[in-house]
């Protein structure tokens, strides 16, 4: 599986709540309704200039905090592709391979792109390449059983298609 | 081989030696998800057909915390879906005004040593105080330890950290957590499980213990356990649970220790926007406060609002001061001994259980610019309110402290002398 799109820069520790406050939960049953509210303290107008297939670059420690998994799910519905960071919060790492939001921890790529760089992500040969400047870094490989789901978009597709888990 | 706490249950569970970074499938002892998380979970379990199903109705439980009562139309929804989720599968809910999930869950007796406990909240952490391997998932995660009764789980490293000495005076369970993160940062145990031990734990209470392991999960780890020692026993026994003796293996191998002397804490107090941006209170005094919160699962415990009732006697609040106990069971007893009074006099607002302002739906939402002292757990922008408002976190004996003068105030001062 290959992953290209343009990057967004964030920096160290970007929490649950910096990608969506958990008090929108209890304003809308719809999670389309809580869209606009994405990174707003971070980005202005995130909401309105992010394009479907963009990647987020991110320092240390992104996804630290809640284990709502209303962060990664909006994050996906918005139209991010793959989140690249050079750590991950516990909690929403693991929320993100299961709800089908590639995520791959590097730490050559985070420090060497500028927002709207294109960033191509191949997921069967675990390398990450920024084409705007031609640096490739490779990361650790997934696990099979891991891998598996996030080709199969998410635990839940993966049950949906085959009737069982994967374990 | 000797084996830690967290070897010893995966290894019980799984039925053969594990070790950390193994990769196991995990019998689960218990499950719980509250009104923040349920949506999602109820949502699996009725559209995808292979998880439409409860492993064992005794054991996955519905607790309603987060806006409880609900102050929206749309929480009122969500809570309406837990009931007759429940309804339908014969799963005991906490309803409105029980008690936050971990306290309530901890008090309850539902818990017990060398169980694993899965929570789809990030402080599902507080149970590791009761001997328990107890770790936060995501509502996908939960779904399917509901429908299956399994979890799978790399065996986390695990990090030993020793107690010595006693605590000094109006330095609490809160300030322990908090200088311990003060060191290791808020990604400092990232995948990692932490066990308490040392001879200052007969000096660390219950309440305090509960307190430790809620927090340690900021600093990323996935469990953190404290043994079960004669404290543990006498607090099982208060609840009217039977249970045993659970040390960890003398020579279990550690990936690291480190020793915590607890004379040398100081009331600490954390500063936003980051959790591990931590200062001694007497650095901080004079910062200006409008509101205090003293509860959440953090510090809503019996021992807070003693101590926060210690220095609150006979004095009036200059902030606003919301005081939220974490369960019913612990407004019960302020009840009976005289502490609602002694808040209410105070000027505080006291409410029945909830998880309140803490995560940002209701009863005390902060202002653009506005200053508040918690005993809660995060400090994130906009975590109890506005993204340009400013969450200080604090024990109980700081946040009443605080209250008295309007500022960001010792405890020390007004605990000197008091028994």
């Amino acid at each position: 599986m290959i992953i290209r799109g343009n990057a967004w820069i964030l920096g160290d520790d970007i929490s649950t709540d910096h990608i969506i406050s958990g008090k929108y939960r209890f304003e809308s049953l719809s999670l389309e309704d809580m869209l606009p509210h994405v990174f707003e303290g971070v980005i202005p107008s995130f909401y309105r200039s992010v394009k479907k297939g963009d990647i987020i670059v991110a320092g240390k420690n992104f996804g630290i905090g809640s284990s709502r998994e209303h962060a990664p799910l909006l994050l996906k519905m918005i139209g991010i592709s793959a989140i690249i960071a050079k750590s991950f919060g516990r909690i929403f790492y693991r929320n993100c391979i299961n709800i089908g939001l590639p995520v791959l921890t590097a730490h050559l790529i985070p420090d060497v792109t500028v927002n709207g760089d294109l960033i191509e992500i191949d997921f069967t040969q675990s390398t990450v390449i920024n084409l705007s400047r031609k640096i490739e870094e490779r990361f650790t490989p997934f696990p099979k059983e891991i891998l598996d789901i996030i080709l199969n978009g998410g635990i839940i597709e993966y049950i949906k298609k085959k009737g069982a888990l994967p374990w | 081989m000797d084996k830690s706490m967290t070897e010893k249950i995966l290894s019980s569970k799984v039925g053969r030696d594990v070790s950390p970074g193994d990769i196991v499938v995990a019998p689960v002892d218990l499950v719980y998800m509250h009104d923040g998380t349920a949506p999602l979970i109820i949502k699996n379990i009725e559209e995808v057909p292979t998880l439409g199903r409860v492993f064992d109705n005794k054991k996955v439980i519905l607790v309603i915390d987060h806006v409880s009562p609900p102050s929206t139309v749309v929480a009122a929804t969500i809570h309406k879906h837990m009931r007759a989720f429940a309804s339908k599968f014969g799963l005991k809910l906490f309803d409105v005004g029980e008690g936050i999930c971990h306290q309530v869950i901890a008090e309850s007796g539902l818990v017990e040593p060398r169980n694993v406990v899965i929570g789809a909240d990030s402080h599902t952490t507080t149970l590791g105080a009761l001997g328990a391997f107890a770790t936060g998932v995501g509502s996908t995660d939960a779904s399917i330890a509901i429908a299956t009764g399994k979890i799978w789980l790399k065996v986390p490293e695990v990090m030993l950290i020793k107690f010595t000495g006693i605590l000094p005076k109006a330095v609490m369970g809160k300030d322990v957590i908090l200088y311990i993160i003060s060191i290791y940062g808020v990604n400092g145990f990232n995948y990692k499980s932490i066990e308490f031990s040392g001879e200052g734990l007969k000096n660390i209470s219950m309440d305090s213990r509960l307190t430790i392991s809620n927090m340690s999960t900021e600093m990323g780890a996935k469990a953190a356990l404290f043994p079960v020692d004669h404290i543990s026993l006498e607090w099982y026994k208060s609840i009217g649970v039977k249970v045993d003796e659970f040390y960890p293996d003398p020579k279990a191998n550690y990936e690291d220790e480190a020793e915590i002397e607890l004379s040398r804490i100081e009331p600490l107090v954390s500063i936003p926007p980051k959790i591990d941006n931590i200062k001694a209170v007497s650095e901080l005094e004079g910062i200006e406060t409008d509101v205090v919160f003293i509860g959440s699962c953090t510090n809503g415990r019996y021992e807070d609002f003693l101590t926060a009732a210690r220095i609150l006697r006979g004095r009036k609040v200059k902030t606003r001061c919301i005081a939220i106990p974490a369960s019913m069971k612990v407004y019960r007893t302020l009840l009976a001994e005289g502490i609602v009074n002694i808040l209410v006099n105070a000027g505080c607002y006291v409410a029945f259980s909830t998880c309140g302002p803490c995560p940002g739906a209701h009863m005390g939402l902060l202002a653009e610019g506005e200053t508040v002292v918690s005993t809660s757990n995060r400090n994130f922008p906009g975590r109890m309110g506005h993204k340009d408002s400013k969450v200080y976190l604090a024990s109980p004996a700081t946040a009443a402290a605080t209250a008295i003068n309007g500022k960001i105030t010792d405890p020390r001062t007004y605990l000197e002398g008091v028994t």
